[in-house]
C-alpha cells in the first residue's frame, strides 16, 4: 500500500513536469482494495483490471521501473511506451493488459477462466471493476457465463461511488449489486470502506473458494476515490461531492489503519525499502530512452 | 488448385467443416463456440457433431450474449487457447464490435507484443427467401479498416478450407466471412491439410479485356457474366481478392494495367466499401501512370428490401454485371446490349429458412 501511495505521489510531483504525457487515472485512496486481494494471490493467478490499474499493476508484483518508464513513454516501458498509464501490462506476474473502456475486461477475464478451466489449471483469474461497469451489459453477460459454467474467478467491484462524476444513485436502479450477483446464483459479499483488515479476511476466504472450485464470488469492495476522475488534482472545484465527505474519508486513510498496526521499527523500515524502489524507477525512467521511429509499426500483428 | 490424387467433391460447408475438424484433431487448444452449433443443423453443416467427437467443452453453445462471448473467446485466446467462434448472421456481429476493435485488434500492439489473440471468428452473410433488412448485411469493410485484424472472404471450397486453416494457426485476430449461397456450392477440396496465404488474390479466369474483381459470392457471379461477355466478344479477367486484409492490390493492378478497365462487384455498400478500397488502391499503384477506366457495383443504397421483386434488384446479377462490363469496354454511348440468360442456382434454389 504504501508503494502504491508514493508512486502516484510521485506522479503528481512529476505531471507538471510533463514528462508523463498520457492520463493518470490515480487510485490514491484506494489501494486497500489491490493490496488486500493480490496478497492472496500467486505468480500464475491471473489479473484483469481497468484503465485505473496502477495499484493492481503494483500489488501484483508488476516490475515498478518498467511502469514508471510506460508513463514517459520509454522503450524500457512494460509495453515499450505503446500502453501509457491506462494499459499497463505484465506477463511475467500474469498482470494481464488494462482496459480503458469501461467493462470489456470483465469478459476477457472470465475466457481466461474459461481457458484455465479447460487446461486444469490450479490458476484462478481476478478480475477488478468499478461500480460503473457494473451499467454495462457486458458484465451482466459475463457473470451469467462465468456462473453458468462454475469457472474459476474472482469478481472484485471497487465501488468509488463515481463513474467519472456521476454517483452510481443516479445509476444503479433495485437492491443493489449483491443481489444483482446473487440472482446469477454467484455468492457475493460486502465490505466497507476503512475495513482493510476485514478486507483482505473476506478476500481471502473468497479466493479459497474459488480455489477449491466452488465456482465463480464477488466481493464488493466500498472505497473512494481522493482525486479527480483523471489527472493527478484534487477535484472539489466541480463541486460534485461535498468537501466533507472527501475530508472525512482522507481522514480515515487506510493505509494510516494498516501502518498503525505495525511497530515503528517495522513501518520505517518498510518504508525506506519503499523509498528506495520508487526512486531507482524514476531513475530508470529518465535514463531510459524513447523508441526508435520504426517501432510505430512493430506489433500491430503477433509475429 | 489442388493435387488431384488426394482430390474429392466437397461442397464449401464440407469444405469449413473438414478444416475445423482437422485442426481440432491436431491441436487440441482448438475449439468451437457459437450460437447452435451443437444442435442439429449444426450450423448448417459446418459444426455438426463435433462435440460428440471432441467433447461437449470443444464445440458449445452459448447464451445469446454477443458482446460478452467475444470477449470470452478474447481472454481464452489470451491464455493460449484457440477459440473459433461461429454467427449464423454477420448482423449479429455488430454486437461483439467492441470486443473486436477495442480487445481483439489492440492487444498485441497496445501491449508491444506481450499478448496475441488467436481468435477466428466465421460471419455468415445471408441472402435470399426474405433475410430482409437483419439477416443480409456484409460488414467485411468495418473491419477492414482496422488495423491489426485479418479478413478473409474466401468464395470456393477449397479457399474455405485453405483460409480457414491459416485462421485457425495465426495468432492474430481472423475474420472470416462465409456467404449463405456459398455454403452448398461444390468444388474440388484436397484431403490433405494446407494453408491460403493472407494477401494473395486469385485469377479465377484470366482474360485481356476488361479486370473484374468480385468479392464472396459475387466471385462467382462474375464468372457468370463473364460467359456472358463471350457473346459480346470481350474477354473478361475475374478475380477473386480471397484475402481482404490485407489486399493482394499487386494482383489486381497488374491485370487493370493489361485491361485499362476495372470493374469491382462487392457483397456489400459502395460508400467506404471494400470496392473504393481497392478502386483507391489501383488508382494509387498505377493512376497517371496508365489511364483507366473503372465501375464499381454492390447492393443498391437502402437497406434489403425482403419482397423477392424488390430484392432482385438489391443485389448485383450476372446481367448486371456484364452490361456494366460491356459498357465500360465500349463506352456508354455504345448501342445498347442485352445479355444473355444464366441461373445462379444457389440463389434460386435456397428454401432457407436460415
Amino acid at each position: 500500500m504504501y508503494l502504491i501511495r508514493r508512486v502516484e505521489e510521485e506522479i503528481i510531483r512529476l505531471y507538471p513536469t510533463d514528462k508523463i504525457k498520457s492520463p493518470v487515472h490515480l487510485s490514491i485512496g484506494q489501494e486497500a482494495v489491490a493490496a488486500a486481494v493480490c496478497d492472496h494471490l500467486d505468480q500464475s493467478d491471473v489479473l484483469f483490471g481497468t484503465y485505473r490499474g496502477h495499484a493492481l499493476y503494483l500489488a501484483k508484483g508488476g516490475d515498478v521501473p518498467r511502469m514508471m518508464a510506460e508513463l514517459y513513454g520509454k522503450v524500457d516501458g512494460c509495453a515499450r511506451g505503446k500502453a501509457g498509464s491506462m494499459h499497463l501490462v505484465d506477463p511475467d506476474v500474469n498482470m494481464m493488459g488494462t482496459s480503458a473502456v469501461v467493462a470489456t475486461g470483465i469478459s476477457n477475464a472470465v475466457g481466461a477462466a474459461l481457458a484455465l478451466k479447460m487446461q486444469k489449471s490450479k490458476a484462478i483469474v481476478v478480475c477488478f471493476f468499478g461500480e460503473g461497469a457494473t451499467d454495462e451489459g457486458a458484465w451482466h453477460e459475463s457473470m451469467n457465463f462465468a456462473a453458468l459454467k462454475k469457472l474459476p474467478i474472482l469478481f472484485v467491484c471497487e465501488n468509488n461511488f463515481f463513474a467519472i462524476y456521476s454517483h452510481v444513485r443516479d445509476r444503479l436502479a433495485g437492491p443493489g449489486l449483491l443481489a444483482r450477483s446473487r440472482a446469477y446464483g454467484i455468492d457475493a459479499e460486502h465490505v466497507e470502506d476503512h475495513e482493510p483488515i476485514k478486507l483482505h479476511e473476506r478476500a481471502g476466504e473468497a479466493i479459497a473458494a474459488v480455489r477449491r472450485g466452488e465456482g465463480p464470488k464477488f466481493l464488493e469492495c466500498m472505497t473512494y476515490r481522493w482525486r479527480d476522475h483523471v489527472g493527478p488534482g484534487e477535484d472539489r472545484v466541480h463541486q460534485y461531492r461535498p468537501d466533507d465527505e472527501l475530508d472525512l474519508k482522507i481522514a480515515n486513510d487506510n493505509l494510516k489503519i494498516v501502518s498503525s498496526l505495525l511497530t515503528d521499527d517495522v513501518r520505517k523500515a518498510i518504508e525506506a525499502e519503499e523509498e528506495k524502489r520508487v526512486a531507482e524507477a524514476i531513475a530508470f525512467a529518465e535514463a531510459s530512452q524513447f523508441p526508435e521511429d520504426r517501432e510505430v509499426y512493430d506489433h500491430v500483428f503477433a509475429r | 488448385m489442388s493435387s488431384p490424387a488426394s482430390s474429392r467433391t466437397l461442397t464449401y460447408g464440407e469444405a469449413v467443416f473438414e478444416a475445423t475438424r482437422s485442426e481440432m484433431a491436431r491441436d487440441p487448444k482448438v475449439f468451437v463456440m457459437g450460437q447452435g452449433v451443437d444442435d442439429a443443423r449444426g450450423m448448417f453443416g459446418t459444426t455438426l457433431g463435433l462435440h460428440k467427437e471432441f467433447g461437449a467443452e470443444r464445440n458449445f453453445d452459448v447464451p445469446l450474449a454477443e458482446d460478452a462471448m467475444t470477449g470470452i473467446g478474447i481472454g481464452a485466446a489470451l491464455m493460449g487457447m484457440r477459440p473459433i467462434q461461429v454467427h449464423q448472421r454477420m448482423d449479429f456481429v455488430l454486437l461483439c464490435m467492441n470486443q473486436i476493435v477495442n480487445m481483439a485488434a489492440k492487444m498485441s500492439y497496445m501491449f508491444a507484443g506481450a499478448h496475441k489473440v488467436p481468435l477466428v471468428v466465421r460471419a455468415i452473410i445471408g441472402r435470399s427467401w426474405g433475410q430482409g433488412a437483419q439477416h443480409s448485411q456484409a460488414f467485411h469493410s468495418y473491419f477492414m479498416h482496422i488495423p491489426g485484424l485479418r479478413v478473409v472472404a474466401p468464395t470456393t471450397p477449397h479457399d474455405a478450407k485453405g483460409c480457414l486453416i491459416t485462421a485457425i494457426r495465426d495468432d492474430n485476430p481472423v475474420i472470416m466471412i462465409e456467404h449463405r449461397m456459398l455454403h452448398n456450392v461444390k468444388g474440388v477440396v484436397p484431403a490433405e491439410s494446407y494453408e491460403i496465404p493472407y494477401g494473395k488474390a486469385r485469377i479465377l479466369s484470366p482474360g485481356k479485356d476488361i479486370t473484374i474483381v468480385g468479392i464472396s459470392h459475387m466471385a462467382l457471379e462474375c464468372v457468370r457474366a463473364k460467359h456472358l461477355l463471350e457473346a459480346a466478344n470481350i474477354d473478361a479477367e475475374v478475380i477473386d481478392p480471397v484475402s481482404l486484409a490485407p489486399l493482394d492490390i499487386e494482383t489486381i493492378a497488374k491485370s487493370v494495367e493489361r485491361t485499362g478497365r476495372l470493374l469491382v462487384v462487392d457483397t456489400g455498400w459502395l460508400s467506404c466499401g471494400a470496392s473504393s478500397e481497392i478502386l483507391s488502391e489501383v488508382f494509387e499503384r498505377i493512376g497517371g501512370r496508365r489511364p483507366f477506366v473503372a465501375k464499381r457495383l454492390g447492393y443498391l443504397p437502402t437497406p434489403c428490401p425482403t419482397t423477392k421483386i424488390l430484392e432482385n434488384l438489391y443485389y448485383p446479377s450476372p446481367q448486371s454485371i456484364s452490361q456494366a462490363a460491356y459498357q465500360l469496354c465500349r463506352g456508354a454511348d455504345a448501342p445498347a446490349w442485352q445479355p444473355g440468360k444464366v441461373d445462379s442456382n444457389e440463389v434460386a434454389e435456397f428454401r432457407g429458412p436460415f
